[in-house]
């Protein structure tokens, strides 16, 4: 038997095996904590605050993610200050991301904390200098609107597109395409406070940088801010139907690791390839062959070509 | 691998992220098996030691700690030399070696011909960089050697894969958590089709086609006898083709007109066969030259089944799409021939075709669909329905008697088929591209951003010796055959080495090139390996 510690949350008191977070503790009782930068399968970064719980003693309010649990620890993950404080997290983030492809989970937290975006005033309309812009040179905003990160979407390959008006900067991307997975390191936060932002280096696009283009970030993003260029030339055309949609798990065919694969499939048609992020082989992530390979078993000629197939063939060169 | 009684990598992903020492021993699973580098480079980061064994400086080798830049084909030499040091400096797992083992005197006196000096001579490989890798092998609590096709695509394959086995047991390095032989697979399914009898020798789980009780057990099944002798590997089936002792051929999902060595050997065999029957999601350039062509769908999302990954799980397929046309899954074709050959079995479907395997070989036994649903797969061996299946193999090693022990197998360094000569002075070898698939049938259809296309690579210095710039179109010959290709400087390339992935026969064939020597054992042929030289085409001439 691997050591407990006791802890009271919410005048609870719980044993949980050493080194357990706090949010593991809740969690595994039905104690629904909010999260958007935590994911299982990646270090927690600690940037979001949702997840935030009072711990009495601490000066602070601490992210449930990250904060181990000690003996003794008494937790409270709905007083008044944790409420306000996730209240105003995600006001602050619905005010300036478009939330809008945000999970249903997220929503429901939202309505839990009586969350209202709009009462800064209407957003800002979108801006095309995010990428460029530098510390200190900035001009007061006038207060009639809310900023917003809103601009323009980055098409610049075939395979998935980054549309940032969507991004909270919740970093998952950057750690999947970092140690926690990938390891290729091709993209990382540029820019302070408001600027913040996700970036290759020197904000090349993708064909230029180092990606190599296994979807890994597009895997782990929350808010539909990466998104398969399947999915998004559907969207557009006003075709993507996820309740036509079902998934199927299978084998990837590229080579003898074993990794499993989610297809997303509509009107028998691959339209988006994911992994399930609890196998033991891939923990969610795939390579580029097993994740945009498939175009083979649907790409037929000219002898069944399908609304769908049509839509898919405008995204290519 | 079946020194040690199953034909499988012995460890687990999960195994390398918890491993001190990690031998990448001619692979490049960086571009090949980029999952499985991930689960390498958690070992990494755990603080594991990374060696990579390897002609080129690959996309693997810049993540190690020591980059061993070997010569082509000489790994045996490298083996053995560092079993010398092992031995000589006392650090033999000398009590494994003694319980679990046999034959240790012999190889002992084998390796004792590989000093450092000539093993350096042989692979290129500095005396200390050999001496550092074979310490910190041998004094690691835990370590793995991993391989690919580097190892096997070699004439002497089985010689290659022996003497890295006779590593492991020389120090205890097989059959715990942690320490391991992994030999990480090409296909999603080559585990799995050599588990279930798909080999000359074997019937499903690795039972031999020349034991009578084992065979016996299909032929009760079956009702009727088998053949009782072994059959032909795929090498041999070619030269009975050109001896025209084969007269027809059914080729079932492969495209041997365009992945064999020689390839225009292999046509001149394929185009001299009575009948030829190709089954394939493709009309492949093998499907253009049949006498019939029988429509499959893709196994991987058109039908229902199973394959066995590298660390030897078991999991299901599954259909996600109808298949086009008349496509029909490999089984249920199978099962309408065998019917319109009066030997009808009706049309079974995979699960029941599952269950009949599970009850003729012992280590599915216990892998009913429903676990391998509920488990997310299951490894073998794993003989019945409790059994939670098998992290590693070969524990039975470490038992305080060993009933089977492993039988050492020295074996002798023999260079490359195809010599280097002042005609032919440039060694080829070839490998994938992180986008790029076998002949690229399957991956050659997507939008890939990274895709390079068919190049010769050289080093930096040949380029400049041959005053080759990049993009220009040259022409590259071997002893059998001539192609075109664009230049690509690579300055992980050493002296004298060159290198061509092998993803586009279309646009280049570069098995035009390859030479059809092959294990006599394994029967795989030998890619890796090509002696050429690289000629101008004419001044100006770009692509």
């Amino acid at each position: 038997m691997s050591e407990t510690v006791s802890i009271v949350i919410d005048g609870v008191s719980m044993a949980v095996p050493a080194g357990s977070t706090i949010l593991e503790a809740c969690r595994s009782t039905d104690n629904d904590q909010p999260t958007l930068c935590y994911l299982e399968t990646l270090t927690p970064v600690n940037v979001c605050r949702v997840c935030v719980v009072e711990v009495e003693g601490s000066r602070t309010l601490v992210p449930s993610c990250s904060r181990v649990a000690e003996d003794g620890m008494i937790v409270h993950t709905d007083s008044e200050r944790v409420r306000h404080s996730r209240k105003v997290v995600f006001e602050f983030l619905a005010s300036s991301v478009d939330m809008s492809l945000t999970d249903d989970a997220t929503k429901g937290w939202m309505d839990r904390y009586g969350c209202d975006p709009t009462r800064f005033g209407p957003q800002a309309g979108p801006v095309a200098d995010r990428d460029h812009r530098h510390a200190g040179h900035h001009h007061a905003p006038t207060g009639d609107t809310a900023e917003t990160v809103s601009q323009p979407v980055k098409v610049d390959n075939e395979l998935y597109v980054r549309d940032y008006s969507r991004c909270v900067l919740c970093y998952r991307c950057v750690e999947a395409c970092g140690i926690d997975a990938q390891n290729t390191f091709a993209i990382a936060v540029a820019g302070r406070g408001f600027d913040a932002r996700i970036s290759t280096e020197f904000d090349t696009g993708l064909t230029d940088s180092a990606c190599v283009f296994c979807g890994n970030c597009v895997g782990v993003c929350p808010t539909g801010a990466l998104m398969f260029r399947s999915e998004y030339e559907l969207r557009n055309a006003g075709m993507w139907d996820s309740d036509r949609q079902s998934v199927t798990r299978t084998v990837c065919s590229y080579c003898g690791v074993g990794c499993n694969l989610e297809l997303h499939t509509q009107d028998n048609r691959i339209v988006k390839v994911t992994s399930p992020a609890d196998h033991s082989v891939t923990s969610g992530h795939l390579c580029i062959k097993g994740r945009f390979g498939y175009s083979y078993v649907q790409e037929l000629g000219d002898l069944a070509v399908t609304p769908i197939d049509e839509v898919l063939a405008r995204a290519r060169r | 691998m079946a020194v040690l009684g199953a034909g499988g990598g012995t460890s687990s992903y999960e195994e390398i992220e918890n491993t001190d020492v990690i031998l990448l021993w001619g692979s490049n699973a960086r571009n090949a098996h980029p999952i499985f580098f991930h689960h390498l480079l958690k070992g990494v980061h755990n603080g594991a030691r990374l060696y990579a064994v390897d002609p080129r400086r690959s996309e693997s080798a810049q993540w190690a700690d020591v980059w061993l830049g070997i010569d082509v084909g000489s790994d045996i030499a490298l083996a053995n030399a560092m079993a010398k040091v092992i031995i000589e400096r006392g650090l033999a797992n000398t009590e494994f070696v003694e319980r679990a083992t046999t034959g240790f005197e012999a190889y002992a006196r084998k390796v004792a011909e590989y000093d450092l000096a000539r093993a350096t001579e042989i692979t290129g490989i500095p005396s200390n960089v050999i001496e550092e890798m074979a310490v910190a092998y041998a004094t690691a609590d835990r370590a793995q050697i991993c391989w690919t096709l580097g190892i096997t695509e070699h004439h002497n394959a089985t010689d290659n894969v022996l003497a890295l086995i006779s590593l492991a047991l020389l120090t205890g390095h097989v059959g715990r958590y942690g320490s391991g032989l992994v030999p990480v697979r090409g296909q999603n399914n080559v585990q799995g089709g050599g588990d279930m009898g798909a080999l000359p020798n074997k019937l499903p789980g690795f039972q031999d086609i020349e034991n009578d009780e084992q065979r016996g057990k299909f032929e009760a099944l079956y009702g009727r006898p088998l053949p009782a002798k072994r059959g032909w590997h795929l090498t041999q089936m070619f030269e009975a083709m050109q001896a025209g002792k084969l007269r027809g051929l059914y080729v079932i999902g492969e495209n041997p007109a365009q992945s064999e060595a020689d390839s225009g050997h292999t046509r001149q065999a394929l185009e001299g066969l009575d009948f030829l029957v190709v089954q394939d999601i493709f009309l492949t350039r093998t499907a253009e030259m049949a006498d019939v062509v029988l429509p499959a769908a893709a196994d991987w999302c058109e039908a229902e089944g199973t394959v066995t990954s590298s660390e030897r799980r078991v999991q299901r397929v599954r259909k996600a799409l109808e298949p086009p046309g008349e496509a029909k899954p490999d089984t249920e074709i199978i099962s309408l021939l065998a019917g319109a050959l009066g030997r009808g079995w009706g049309n079974p479907s995979a699960e029941e075709i599952w269950d009949e395997l599970r009850s003729l070989s012992p280590p599915h036994q216990g892998m009913s669909y429903q676990r391998l649903e509920d488990l997310g797969g299951l490894q073998w061996p794993c003989p019945d329905d409790s059994h939670p299946g098998s992290q590693f193999l070969h524990a039975r090693l470490w038992d305080e008697v060993v009933i089977d022990p492993a039988p050492f197998m020295p074996v002798d360094w023999a260079a490359p088929v195809d010599r280097l000569s002042d005609d032919y002075p440039l060694r080829m070898t070839t490998g994938r591209h992180l986008d790029g698939y076998n002949t690229g049938v399957q991956s050659g259809g997507f939008d890939s951003p990274i895709r390079i296309g068919c190049t010769i690579d050289v080093s930096p210095e040949d380029g400049e010796r041959l005053g080759l710039e990049p993009d220009e179109v040259v022409r590259i010959g071997s002893r059998r055959g001539e192609i075109e290709a664009p230049v690509r400087i690579d300055p992980g390339l050493r002296p004298g080495l060159t290198f061509m992935a092998l993803h586009y026969p279309d646009d280049v064939d570069i098995n035009e090139l390859t030479i059809e020597a092959w294990d006599p054992q394994s029967g795989t042929a030998e890619f890796k390996a090509t002696a050429i030289r690289i000629d101008k085409i004419a001044v100006g001439v770009q692509r």
